[in-house]
């Protein structure tokens, strides 16, 4: 479970940036986690409430935007998303894929009442 | 008013950063990292023991070793003769790299050309920590599912060596290597897949090459 000490770092950076805004409120933190990215969502907004209760920062909301694994298809270019663990083109057929995307774990932005 | 602030930065920015700075070490001082990821009972500690032994005195070799408890592991790897510190988390499920540093801190890298790291028996927390490593190899035996893999996708896909162990208890279990094979594939197309036992020693020269073969790439890559 270590969902709970990325909810710390996610606070940490809530909390830094809401430095850099004096007067400003944050009310919701998004994130970005990609199917390999081994974090479970709801671990994550588990320890992420639990985390928030009784702080400063309550109430956050915590968004969090799964990604799917993505491809992309040497042969006809085009890049799909990975449905079970299917790596072939689903446009041309090409077995052998390239990873683009799927493992993040991403801060992608901040929603503050000014 | 409601203001949207794109961020657009990693959530483990400052673990990613100390890590950065750690590979930068190694590869200054040439030592090869490997950072041994399985679930607990899997075989790390074993593997490491057979590794360590087959080792001759002229090896630069040295081994960290984590645990939530107990200095265990240490002493079994000990009794080789290289050095060898536990890490003991005091109850986190993975290794960051600040513990690395932390636990290098006194120890000259210069002398060392292999840091073999043994993270906590957990096949998910380790995953998502860089730990400066040239590589992770996951390890999974076969007294555990053939699914796993699929199950543990985002380990199976960062490793870039797969080591199936216990080898010597296919006949008493329902594992199917073939299916194992074609499930990490599935994650990790082309990974790299190597068979041993570390209680017969079957398979383990081949563990041995890899690891020369890695090692002496990245000194070639490094020079």
């Amino acid at each position: 479970m270590h969902e709970l000490s990325i909810a710390d770092a996610i606070l940490e950076a809530v909390r830094k940036e809401a430095e850099r805004r004096p007067g400003a409120r944050v009310i919701k933190v998004g994130v970005r986690i990609g199917e390999l990215a081994g974090v479970d969502p709801e671990a994550l907004s588990f320890g992420f409430e639990a985390l928030v209760r009784g702080t400063e920062l309550e109430p956050l909301a915590l968004h969090i935007e799964s990604r799917p694994r993505r491809q992309r298809c040497p042969q006809c270019d085009s890049t799909f998303d990975v449905i079970n663990d299917r790596l072939a083109c689903p446009a041309c057929g090409t077995s052998e894929t390239v990873f683009v995307g799927g493992d993040e774990l991403e801060l992608a932005y901040l929603e503050v009442e000014e | 008013m409601t203001t949207r602030v794109p961020l657009e930065k990693k959530v483990l920015s400052e673990n990613d950063r100390i890590a950065a700075g750690l590979r930068a070490r190694f590869h200054e001082h040439q030592v090869f990292c490997l950072n041994l990821i399985s679930s607990p009972g899997a075989g790390k500690t074993s593997l490491l023991e057979r590794t360590l032994e087959r080792f001759g005195a002229r090896e630069h070799v040295a081994v960290l070793t984590g645990d939530i408890q107990t200095d265990n592991d240490a002493r079994r790897l000990a009794r080789f003769g290289f050095p060898v510190k536990q890490i003991t988390t005091g109850g986190t499920c993975h290794l960051d790299a600040r513990m690395v540093e932390r636990a290098l801190a006194d120890w000259p890298l210069e002398p060392l050309d292999l840091l073999l790291i043994e993270n906590v028996g957990n096949l998910v927390c380790p995953s998502s920590y860089d730990l400066g490593e040239a590589a992770k190899v996951v390890v999974l035996s076969v007294a555990e599912g053939d699914d796993k893999p699929l199950k543990y996708p985002a380990i199976f896909f960062k490793a870039a060596l797969l080591v199936v162990n216990k080898l010597d208890l296919l006949p008493y279990v329902s594992f199917d290597l073939a299916r194992a094979r074609e499930h990490a594939r599935r994650v990790h197309p082309g990974m790299a897949i190597l068979e041993v036992s570390c209680t017969t020693g079957e398979g383990l020269e081949a563990w041995v090459r890899w690891l020369e073969e890695r090692r002496e790439a990245a000194k070639a890559g490094s020079a």
